[in-house]
């Protein structure tokens, strides 16, 4: 597969691009090196950049308000926002806005003005509560938080973990079992709103994230009323597993961005930088580094391209989009290792952006499913069938 | 690590602060009854981390007593540290009243 991005697309990733150096890497300079937000008063002033870029609410389908931004071109500009120092998970500090949760425009229409509605326009957050402290690979058997219904309520037990925003959020979507002996076939998808009694967000997971935080949730007998199932009872883990292909290949577009970002100051750094009497980008083995970099993000842009333009086209993509997420989040770990080498000391420090990537870039090998689920996927699909 | 910050006070003096680490970390300053005044954090553009901050705020003469905890979480614990101030007490300390014009999270720690 060959790519050129077209005319308005170039036109649009080099707007971007502009954007990122020109507001946000000065910004960015005055922050802490491990903050993740903006003052207010600057990132409403973000907003308005991208807003007036026709680019605000990126991945918002257009009927609700969304701009008409294909998959490809989202994808693209991805790994153009990521290419900051807070860029891996907080790209642009979320200038462009978001989705959101996805699963809710597949909401009734009652639960669309409670709570999509009031998400778009800012007024509600909410958080995605699916993994267990029983593990976060396995959903499907993981589960142990379970719902048991009441009349018209269902009472919740149990706990989550690792799960981002849930301390300042409004609702989640929780995830609990429905039916003990039904497997993947027994998961309920629950929006539980942050008031409910016996709902509690009880510690901070503290992580190499220093900049985030994930958040432990307990619900003991949390009430919630039957309107508050999302989609179908015992469906939904099809809603899980919905989200999570689909958040791979933005999830490898910001791993790539990094790595491009990377791969720039290791290259201007080699040039720069003299040992024995010569530019480090004289010496083989520095030439061997940056060459194994550039091999790791072609393959990585590749493989996220080629999931993009499968699923632009409506066809099945979730071999592809495992295989980006896999090549970019090992890929790009490795470019910004090496990119770390070639700086030597400077790079581990807090002066550079690249040790808070690379710390951050050992959680994408875990997070959206690690490597190995990775390979699951792609396995089940080529032998076409249910491994496990 | 406990989710409260719970050392014993030391008293604000230039000789203790002149002991502190320069490392990377989070404080509390309290007053003279042990009432936190302030929660912060000594982050990684601090020259001399948690000694430059403590040596700002005894110049400034802030508090009576403070505590510190060095860790390289700086962030992500003063978060915690005022999530857990605020659920403990109903309000943030004085010296902290600038985050309410951001959302803080709620904690419930038990």
């Amino acid at each position: 597969m060959d790519f050129e991005p077209s005319e308005e697309q170039a036109l649009i990733v080099d707007q971007v691009r502009r954007l990122v150096r020109e507001e946000v890497w000065p910004l960015e300079a005055k922050l802490d090196p491990d903050a993740s937000r903006l003052e207010p008063e600057d990132h409403a002033r973000l907003v308005g950049k991208t807003r007036a870029m026709g680019l605000y609410g990126l991945g918002i389908p257009p009927e609700f308000g969304g701009p008409d931004v294909d998959i490809v071109t989202q994808t693209l500009i991805a790994v153009e926002t990521a290419q900051h120092r807070a860029g891996l998970y907080s790209p642009c500090f979320g200038a462009f806005g978001g989705a959101g949760l996805a699963q809710l425009y597949e909401a009734n229409e009652d639960q669309k003005e409670r709570y999509l509605f009031p998400m778009l326009r800012g007024e509600k957050r909410g958080f995605f509560g699916l993994t267990e402290p029983s593990g976060g690979s396995d959903p499907a058997r993981a589960i142990r938080t379970k719902a048991v219904r009441d009349g018209d309520t269902w009472v919740i037990t149990g706990a989550k973990i690792f799960i981002s925003g849930a301390d300042g959020a409004d609702f989640g979507i929780v995830f609990a079992r429905t039916d003990a002996e039904k497997g993947r076939g027994g998961i309920t998808c629950f929006i539980v709103d942050a008031d409910t009694p016996g709902f509690y967000v009880r510690r901070v997971v503290h992580t190499l994230r220093s900049g985030h935080y994930g958040t432990e949730l307990q619900f003991e007998d949390a009430r919630v009323p039957h309107a508050n199932v999302l989609g179908e009872v015992n469906r939904g883990f099809a809603i899980a597993n919905d989200r999570l292909t689909r958040q791979r290949i933005p999830y490898a577009a910001g791993c790539l961005g990094v790595a491009v970002r990377a791969q720039e100051m290791a290259i201007a750094y080699a040039k720069q930088r003299e040992t024995f009497g010569a530019a480090l980008s004289t010496r083989q083995a520095i030439q061997w580094m940056v060459v194994d970099n550039e091999i790791d993000i072609r393959t990585a842009r590749w493989a996220i391209l080629a999931a993009a333009c499968k699923a632009a086209r409506g066809e099945p993509f979730r071999t592809e989009a495992a295989m980006a997420k896999l090549l970019a989040s090992e890929g790009a770990s490795r470019v910004v290792d090496r990119a770390i080498q070639i700086h030597g000391g400077y790079g581990v420090t807090k002066d550079l952006p690249l040790e808070r990537w690379y710390r951050e870039m050992r959680i994408r090998r875990i997070g959206e499913g690690p490597s190995e689920v990775q390979r699951i996927v792609m396995a089940r699909d080529l032998f076409d069938q249910a491994l496990y | 690590m406990g989710v409260r910050l719970d050392k014993p006070w030391r008293v604000l003096t230039a000789e203790a602060v002149a002991d502190l680490p320069a490392e990377l970390g989070v404080f509390q300053l309290g007053d003279s009854a042990g009432e936190v005044v302030r929660i912060g954090y000594a982050g990684g553009r601090t020259l001399f981390g948690l000694r430059s901050e403590l040596e700002a705020a005894l110049a400034k003469r802030e508090a009576a007593m403070f505590r510190t905890e060095v860790t390289s979480q700086y962030m992500s614990r003063y978060e915690e540290l005022l999530m857990v101030h605020a659920a403990d007490h109903g309000q943030l300390p004085p010296g902290n009243a600038a985050e309410a014009r951001r959302r803080l999270g709620r904690l419930s720690p038990g």
